[in-house]
């Protein structure tokens, strides 16, 4: 066997066969902590590689660096399923010639595995690896918890080069990815900084507003008719959805319910509903914190799923459609309930879908929690201006001037009714919005589409143009 | 019925814009002490907007205005007057005079704009020992008042003490306004709880003012608002009691009975005036015989 340990990023590439207009992918575990796109990058434009197709689950502003990358023709085309607002600004005013793939989190190992998207070389940044690229992200010094996303991408890359700030002698104890799909293995000094894994607010609101709307949201799952033993649950690290979960975690005590699972980006919050006895198991597909990463590597019962078990539509099943509720986010929803989660009220790239689209299929109950305004402008709209998820699969709208039903969730509509709870038409929030903020103009948009936003089953939701 | 006054300072439109959903059965909207000297102009301007076009629901609107020793009062009440809030909270007011002083200009601004006279009422804060001291006069210096309203901070400091989380030393302060308050026909609000982090604390100091007289409290954290609505609401056992109280009475009625005894209690005028308070008070938030 051809020894996999290399002595450098640069020898690994080489031996990779890394050549222009092939594709690169890396994760995004170590979200804005991440130094190994950047690192990887920078030895691949210094060996005159260009015209790459770069394939990565999330992009953070840690990546600017691919502004130049991207001018030098080192990089041609980007997949993604989520870009936050300083590379988002770029690729909006018309860095790149090919517009951006936006896909969703369960879309992109769908796309993977399907061979829609192949993966010439895989660069798996590794907290804790062995000299045959056994894998893990719980152990090490720049521990991130799970590597769900990297899944897909060992075990369909062509190629595939672990790097690692932590290698231990063979064979690793509790590996995530095995050896038999690794070709590589790299030692650098440092993969990031664990430190910048920490998403969202990750603490409870203290915004009043915050904790109305999270207040309403708990007693919206209260009346659905789902809150009962073996119920399953996930939200994201928002603050008003961690008061959200906390606020549901005493209801679940105090009436004694016993959860089956909650899911995904997994939160502090989530560990400690998980040890309350609120639920089972965590089903983690990225950590959030740093108080999930010491959870997934103590408690067995806190369990790392790939992306394709997370959310692909392409799996035999996955955990999302076992999902009883969702809480998710809104930058924009419109009166038909589509959700822009892509980008800003100028239509600027700041985000992306995520696994948005994806826990909004599976679930039963999938619902927005937004403010109705933020600062002079409404959240609720006659037409997002870029759908990310379509409004068939979002059931609820959580503001704190009324909660609106989707009409085609009429039972739903009845049991908020009859519980007393302030169900509103969402045209209704739309004008109490506009009376406070009147209506903002039209945004005007260029003629270029600078991103493609593909749903989960590959087809074309909507592009965004350029600002 | 005014059991909570949140304070939202007057400079601050993102909250200013929610202020009706907060939970609090009235808003203080601040142009004095929350309001740098150099955005009292923005603010006067942004309150007077959110009560022109926005309004603030079944939620009352009391402006703080700045005191009368300030150059800001009247340019506070020329743009506020015209948009009618409920009700006018000067600051620092140590005697009637002060009052009277207010309520001359808000009648002249009245007249002027051809404003149904008296339609706003005043809620003067007494925070100085001299206002405490006046505090029945206060109380009886205009008919615009409708309340009176303890202002702890400001008066710990004229007391050359330092206010603590026991309250001990605005004990006389509180008894004295709500015996001034009530001999002068009006409603009294208490000082509010100023640590926003102590959940607890602020049941406390809620109770003991309830158990002083006090009609409500203020708030300056939203958080404080439900511990004092629930505070000062009756509760089911109290209603249920003064049910129990009112059929008595009618029972006795029917039946000629001069004196009445319910559960081995005498019920005399004061325990049947309580009660006729306590079901107002019920019938006014909504709560039921059940509740």
């Amino acid at each position: 066997m051809e020894k996999k340990l290399v002595s450098s990023l640069r020898e690994a590439i080489e031996l990779s066969g890394l050549k222009s207009g092939m594709s690169v992918s890396f994760h995004h575990h170590l979200r804005n902590g991440d130094y190994t796109l950047n690192a990887v990058m920078a030895e691949i434009a210094n060996l005159g590689i260009k015209d790459l197709t770069l394939n990565a689950s999330s992009l953070f502003d840690t990546h600017a660096a691919l502004e130049d990358h991207i001018r030098n023709h080192v990089v041609r085309k980007i997949n993604t399923n989520y870009m936050s607002q300083g590379l988002g600004r770029r690729i909006s005013e018309g860095l790149m010639d090919e517009p951006v793939d936006f896909r969703t989190h369960g879309g992109r190992p769908r796309d993977i595995s399907l061979g829609i998207t192949p993966i010439d070389v895989a660069f798996i940044a590794a907290p804790t690896a062995d000299c045959a690229g056994n894998c893990s992200g719980k152990y090490g010094p720049s521990a991130c918890g799970s590597l769900g996303y990297a899944f897909p991408d060992a075990m369909y890359a062509k190629k595939v080069i672990v790097i690692t700030d932590n290698l231990v002698s063979y064979p690793m104890q509790g590996w995530s990815i095995p050896e038999i799909y690794v070709d590589y293995v790299v030692k650098v000094d440092a993969i990031g900084n664990p430190q910048g894994i920490v998403s969202g607010t990750t603490r409870i609101t203290r915004d009043p507003v915050g904790l109305i709307m999270a207040e309403t949201a708990v007693n919206v799952i209260r009346h659905s008719g789902l809150l009962k033993d073996g119920f399953s649950f996930q939200t994201g690290a928002g603050g008003a959805s961690l008061a959200a979960a906390s606020f549901l975690k005493d209801v679940m005590l105090k009436e004694n319910i016993r959860g089956s699972f909650a899911s995904g980006g997994i939160t502090g919050y989530l560990v400690d509903m998980l040890n309350a006895g609120c639920f089972e198991s965590l089903m983690d597909v990225q950590c959030f914190d740093l108080k999930a990463v010491e959870s997934i590597r103590t408690n067995p019962r806190h369990q790392e799923i790939s992306a394709m078990q997370y959310a692909s539509p392409a799996a035999a099943s996955a955990v999302v459609d076992k999902l009883d509720v969702v809480i998710l986010g809104a930058t924009e929803i419109d009166t038909d309930f589509n959700v822009n989660v892509h980008t800003d009220s100028n239509g600027c790239i700041m985000g992306g879908s995520g696994g948005h689209s994806d826990t909004a299929a599976g679930a039963k109950l999938s619902m927005i929690i937004a403010p109705l305004f933020r600062a002079r402008l409404p959240i609720v709209t006659d037409h997002v201006s870029c759908v990310s998820t379509p409004g068939r699969d979002i059931d609820v709208l959580v503001t704190q001037r009324g909660v609106a039903v989707n009409p085609k969730n009429e039972e739903l509509m009845l049991r908020l009714k009859d519980a007393g709870l302030p169900v509103v038409d969402i045209r209704q929030l739309k004008e109490t919005a506009e009376r406070i903020t009147g209506v903002p103009a039209g945004i005007k948009r260029g003629e270029r589409t600078v991103a493609n936003v593909i749903y989960r089953d590959g087809t074309l939701i909507d592009t965004i143009k350029s600002i | 019925m005014i059991r909570s006054m949140l304070f939202l300072p007057g400079n601050t439109p993102n909250i200013i814009v929610n202020g009706e959903i907060l939970g609090a059965d009235a808003v203080i909207l601040d142009l004095e002490d929350a309001v740098a000297p150099a955005e009292k102009d923005s603010a006067r301007i942004l309150v007077r907007n959110a009560l022109k076009y926005m309004g603030f629901g079944a939620c009352r609107v009391t402006v703080r205005i700045n005191a009368i020793d300030t150059e800001f009062w009247q340019k506070d009440l020329d743009a506020i007057i015209p948009v009618k809030p409920d009700l006018i909270m000067p600051p620092k007011v140590s005697c009637a005079k002060d009052v009277q002083t207010v309520d001359a200009y808000i009648t002249a601004l009245e007249e002027k704009l051809g404003l149904e006279k008296n339609t706003v009422g005043l809620i003067p804060l007494i925070e100085t020992a001299l206002g405490i001291e006046n505090a029945y006069a206060i109380a009886s210096a205009s008919p615009r008042v409708r309340a009176i309203f303890l202002g702890g901070e400001d008066l710990t400091a004229d007391l050359h003490c330092k206010r603590t989380k026991e309250g001990n030393e605005i004990n006389y302060a509180r008894c004295r306004m709500v015996v001034a308050a009530r001999a002068a026909g009006v409603e009294v609000y208490d000082t509010p709880f100023t640590d926003v982090n102590d959940d607890e604390g602020i049941y406390t100091d809620a109770q003991y003012a309830k158990s002083l007289g006090f009609t409500g409290k203020s708030a300056i954290s939203p958080r404080h608002v439900k511990a004092i609505n629930e505070v000062f609401s009756p509760s089911a056992k109290d209603i249920a009691y003064a049910y129990e109280v009112m059929e008595a009475i009618r029972i006795a009625k029917e039946q000629g009975k001069g004196a009445v005894a319910l559960r081995g209690k005498m019920i005399d005028a004061p325990i049947v005036a309580r009660a006729q308070q306590t079901i107002a008070m019920a019938e006014a938030l909504g709560l039921g015989r059940e509740a």
